[in-house]
C-alpha cells in the first residue's frame, strides 16, 4: 500500500515536472553541429525561454531517435533519403553550413602555401600518390620545395557526416574515386590510417610527418593546423577563409533543392571553396506533443534571427536570409496539429 | 519469571522466521543464478536475430569475407576477428610473463613491507579507466613507437626470412603491435593480481616441506605452487584474455583502424569491439551495416564461448590426473 502510494506520488512529481517544463526540447543526432547548437541552446535559455537538451549520438542515431519518435527533433549532416522522410513523415530543413578542409604535416610549409586539386588528393586517398614530391603535386606548387617524405592518409575511423561530405566531394570531382570507393558516412579506405574523430585526425595528421587529413574547418583553425588551398569548379586555386566558404554557399541552387537538401559541393564561382555542407534537422509533421514543436520551431527561429553571429564565431558559416525564409514558410505549410491547423503562426 | 518466559516465546518465533527466511534467501538466491542464465541468453538471442540479415545475405562466406565497404553494401568479419585474435594473443605473450614475475615476486621474494604497496598499486592499475590508457597510448606510446622504436627494429631486422616480413615499415606508431602493448599493459593486473592472491591460498606446510627437501625458490614454484594453483591461474589468465577480446577505446585510439589483413604487425587493423564502436553511431535502423555490426558482436560471443572451453578442457586433465593421485 505504502509502495502503491510512493509510486503514484511518484508519477505524479514526474508529470508535474514534464508539464513545469514544457519549453524543454530535447533533439539527438549529428555531432558536428554540436558546439554551436549547444551555444545557441545557452543563449535562448534566457532570451528565448528554450531549454535545449541535445544529444550529439551521431547522425545516424539521431535518424533512428526520430524516426522512432523517442525525440523532439532529429538532427543529421547528409540530408535524410526522400523515401525516409515520406514514410516517417518527417519535415527536414537546414540550419547552418560547414566546410570540410584539408590539413597537412609538412615542416617548412606555410598555412595555405600547398595547392591541391580534388584529383590529387582523390589519388592520394587511393594510394596512387605516395610521395610528397610527386611529378603531379610538384607541377601543381611549382616554388615549393617538396620533400621526399611518404604521404600517410589519415581518415576518420568512425562514421561521420564529415566522412560523407569528404567523399561526396571526391566522387565530384575524381570518377576514379566515384567508381572505386564512392561516398558514404564511412567508406572502403584503400590507403591511409582512421583516427577517431575530427580532434583525432587532427592530433594524427600532427604527429606523423607527410601527414594530410580532412577536418571540418573549426577544428583546423581552433588548433592552428596547416591547411591548403584547393582548386574549385572555376580551375581557380583558393583559401579556405570565411569569404571562400559564402561565396561557395551563394552558389547553391536553394530554390531548385527538394527538403532544402542543397548541394554545395564543388559550386561554380571564381571564389568558391569546394567543400561545403549544410547540416539539417527532421521535424515530424503530426507532431504528438505540438507545443514541444512548437518550441521547437521558436528556437531555430531565434537561432536564425539571433544566432549567426555566435555561429560566425564558431567557424560555422550562417545560412543566407532568403533560406532562413523559405524555412519559415515550409514550417507553417507543413506541421500541422491534431486539430489540421499549423502549429507554427 | 520473566526468566521463564523470554525462551518460550522467543524460540518458536525464531524457528518460524528462520524457516521463512531460509526458504526466501533460498528463493533469491535461485532467481539470481536462474536470471544471469536468462539475461546471458537474451543477450545472445537478440545479438543473433539482429546479425540474422547479415548471416542470411553472406552465409558462412561472412567469417571469411575481409571486404568491409559501406557503399557497395559488403560486409566481412575476416579482419576484424583477424585483428582481435591476433591483438589479444599477443598481449597475452607479453602480459602472462611480466604478470607470474609480479606475483612470484609479491608471494615469495618481496620483503613484507613492499608487498602492500606493490600489491596496491597493480590493483589500482586495473581500476584505471581504459579510455585513459588510450589516452596515454595515442599521446606517448604512439610518438614513441613511431620515432624510436619501430625505425630501429625494422632496420635490425631487415634481411631475416619472417621477422622482417613481421616487423615491416613504414612506422606509423599505431597498428597491432602497438594495440596489443597497450591491451597487454592492462590486462596485466587483472592477471598478476589473480595470480598473487592464488600463489597465497598454497599452505605454507606443502612450501616448507619443499625447503626442508632442499628445493630452490624456484624449484617450489614450479613444483608444488604452481601445480596447486594450475587451475586458478589459467582463470585468471582467462579473465585477461577476456578483457584483451573485449577492450574498445584504449584499442581504437592506437590500432589505426584499417579493414584490412596484414601480416605486418607494425601495420594498421582493426578488432570486432573497436569496429562496432566506431560504425554503430552511423548505422540506421534496418540497415545491413547494423545486422552485420549486431552479427559481429554476436561472433565475439562464440568466440569468447570457445576461449572458455579450451580453457576448461585444458583444466580437465590435470584435474582428473590430480584425482588418481
Amino acid at each position: 500500500m505504502k509502495l502503491v502510494s510512493t509510486v503514484a506520488a511518484l508519477a505524479l512529481a514526474g508529470s508535474l515536472g514534464v508539464s513545469a517544463h514544457a519549453d524543454e526540447i530535447t533533439g539527438a543526432g549529428a555531432t558536428f553541429p554540436a558546439p554551436v547548437y549547444s551555444a545557441w541552446g545557452e543563449a535562448a535559455k534566457s532570451a528565448a525561454g528554450i531549454e535545449l537538451n541535445y544529444q550529439a549520438i551521431g547522425s545516424g542515431g539521431g535518424q533512428n531517435q526520430i524516426l522512432n519518435r523517442t525525440v523532439d527533433f532529429g538532427a543529421s549532416d547528409a540530408p535524410m533519403s526522400p523515401d525516409k522522410l515520406a514514410s516517417g513523415n518527417l519535415l527536414q530543413f537546414p540550419t547552418v553550413m560547414g566546410a570540410v578542409v584539408l590539413i597537412v604535416n609538412l615542416p617548412g610549409i606555410k598555412p595555405n602555401e600547398l595547392k591541391l586539386t580534388g584529383d590529387a588528393v582523390g589519388a592520394i586517398y587511393l594510394g596512387k600518390i605516395t610521395k610528397w614530391n610527386d611529378p603531379e603535386l610538384e607541377k601543381l606548387n611549382p616554388g615549393v620545395k617538396l620533400p621526399s617524405t611518404a604521404i600517410a592518409p589519415v581518415y576518420r575511423a568512425d562514421g561521420s557526416g564529415t566522412t560523407y561530405v569528404f567523399t561526396s566531394y571526391l566522387s565530384a570531382v575524381d570518377p576514379d574515386w566515384k567508381a572505386q570507393v564512392g561516398a558514404a558516412t564511412s567508406v572502403k579506405w584503400a590507403a591511409g590510417n582512421g583516427a577517431k574523430g575530427n580532434d583525432g585526425v587532427a592530433a594524427l595528421v600532427r604527429q606523423v610527418k607527410g601527414g594530410i587529413g580532412y577536418v571540418e574547418y573549426a577544428y583546423a583553425s581552433k588548433n592552428g593546423l596547416t591547411t591548403t588551398e584547393l582548386r574549385n569548379h572555376d580551375g581557380k586555386f583558393v583559401a579556405p577563409t570565411a569569404a571562400s566558404f559564402d561565396a561557395g554557399a551563394a552558389n547553391g541552387d536553394w530554390k531548385g533543392a527538394k527538403n532544402f537538401a542543397v548541394n554545395l559541393i564543388d559550386q561554380p564561382g571564381a571564389e568558391s571553396w569546394p567543400i561545403l555542407s549544410p547540416t539539417f534537422i527532421e521535424l515530424p509533421k503530426d507532431p504528438k506533443d505540438p507545443a514541444h514543436s512548437l518550441a521547437v520551431m521558436k528556437f531555430f527561429d531565434w537561432a536564425y534571427s539571433h544566432g549567426a553571429e555566435q555561429a560566425k564565431k564558431l567557424d560555422y558559416i550562417p545560412l543566407p536570409e532568403s533560406v532562413e525564409n523559405a524555412v519559415r514558410a515550409s514550417w507553417k505549410a507543413d506541421i500541422k496539429g491534431p486539430d489540421g491547423a499549423p502549429v507554427w503562426k | 519469571m520473566s526468566e521463564a518466559a523470554i525462551p518460550t516465546i522467543a524460540t518458536p518465533h525464531r524457528r518460524t522466521s528462520g524457516a521463512l527466511g531460509d526458504r526466501m534467501f533460498a528463493g533469491a538466491a535461485v532467481a539470481a543464478g536462474v536470471f544471469v542464465l536468462v539475461l546471458l541468453g537474451a543477450i545472445i538471442l537478440s545479438l543473433f536475430i539482429g546479425g540474422l540479415p547479415s548471416f542470411r545475405a553472406f552465409g558462412l562466406g561472412f567469417l571469411v569475407q575481409s571486404d568491409w565497404d559501406p557503399v557497395q553494401q559488403i560486409y566481412g568479419a575476416a579482419v576484424p576477428i583477424f585483428g582481435t585474435l591476433v591483438t589479444s594473443v599477443l598481449a597475452l605473450l607479453m602480459a602472462v610473463p611480466l604478470a607470474f614475475g609480479i606475483a612470484f615476486f609479491l608471494t615469495e621474494l618481496a620483503p613484507h613491507w613492499v608487498r602492500r604497496p606493490v600489491g596496491t598499486a597493480i590493483e589500482l592499475l586495473a581500476a584505471v579507466p581504459s579510455i585513459i590508457y588510450g589516452m596515454w597510448g595515442f599521446f606517448v606510446i604512439v610518438p614513441a613507437m613511431a620515432d624510436y622504436i619501430e625505425p630501429h627494429v625494422i632496420d635490425t631486422l631487415d634481411g631475416i626470412p619472417v621477422l622482417e616480413n613481421l616487423f615491416a615499415g613504414p612506422p606509423f606508431g599505431t597498428g597491432l603491435f602497438t594495440a596489443a602493448l597497450i591491451l597487454a599493459v592492462m590486462v596485466i593486473p587483472f592477471i598478476a593480481a589473480t595470480m598473487r592472491d592464488v600463489f597465497l591460498t598454497v599452505p605454507s606446510v606443502y612450501k616448507e616441506s619443499a625447503y626442508g627437501l632442499g628445493c630452490t625458490t624456484w624449484e617450489v614454484v614450479r613444483s608444488v605452487v604452481l601445480p596447486y594453483t594450475r587451475s586458478s591461474v589459467v582463470g585468471g589468465i582467462m579473465l585477461g584474455l577476456g578483457r584483451a577480446l573485449g577492450e574498445t577505446m584504449a584499442v581504437t585510439f592506437v590500432i589505426g583502424n584499417t579493414n584490412r589483413i596484414t601480416a605486418n604487425l607494425f601495420g594498421s587493423g582493426n578488432t570486432i569491439a573497436s569496429l562496432v564502436a566506431l560504425e554503430f553511431g552511423e548505422s540506421q535502423t534496418g540497415s545491413l551495416k547494423l545486422s552485420s555490426l549486431l552479427a559481429l558482436g554476436f561472433i565475439l560471443f562464440v568466440i569468447s564461448f570457445i576461449v572458455l572451453a579450451i580453457s576448461r578442457l585444458l583444466l580437465r586433465p590435470s584435474a582428473e590426473a590430480g584425482a588418481r593421485k
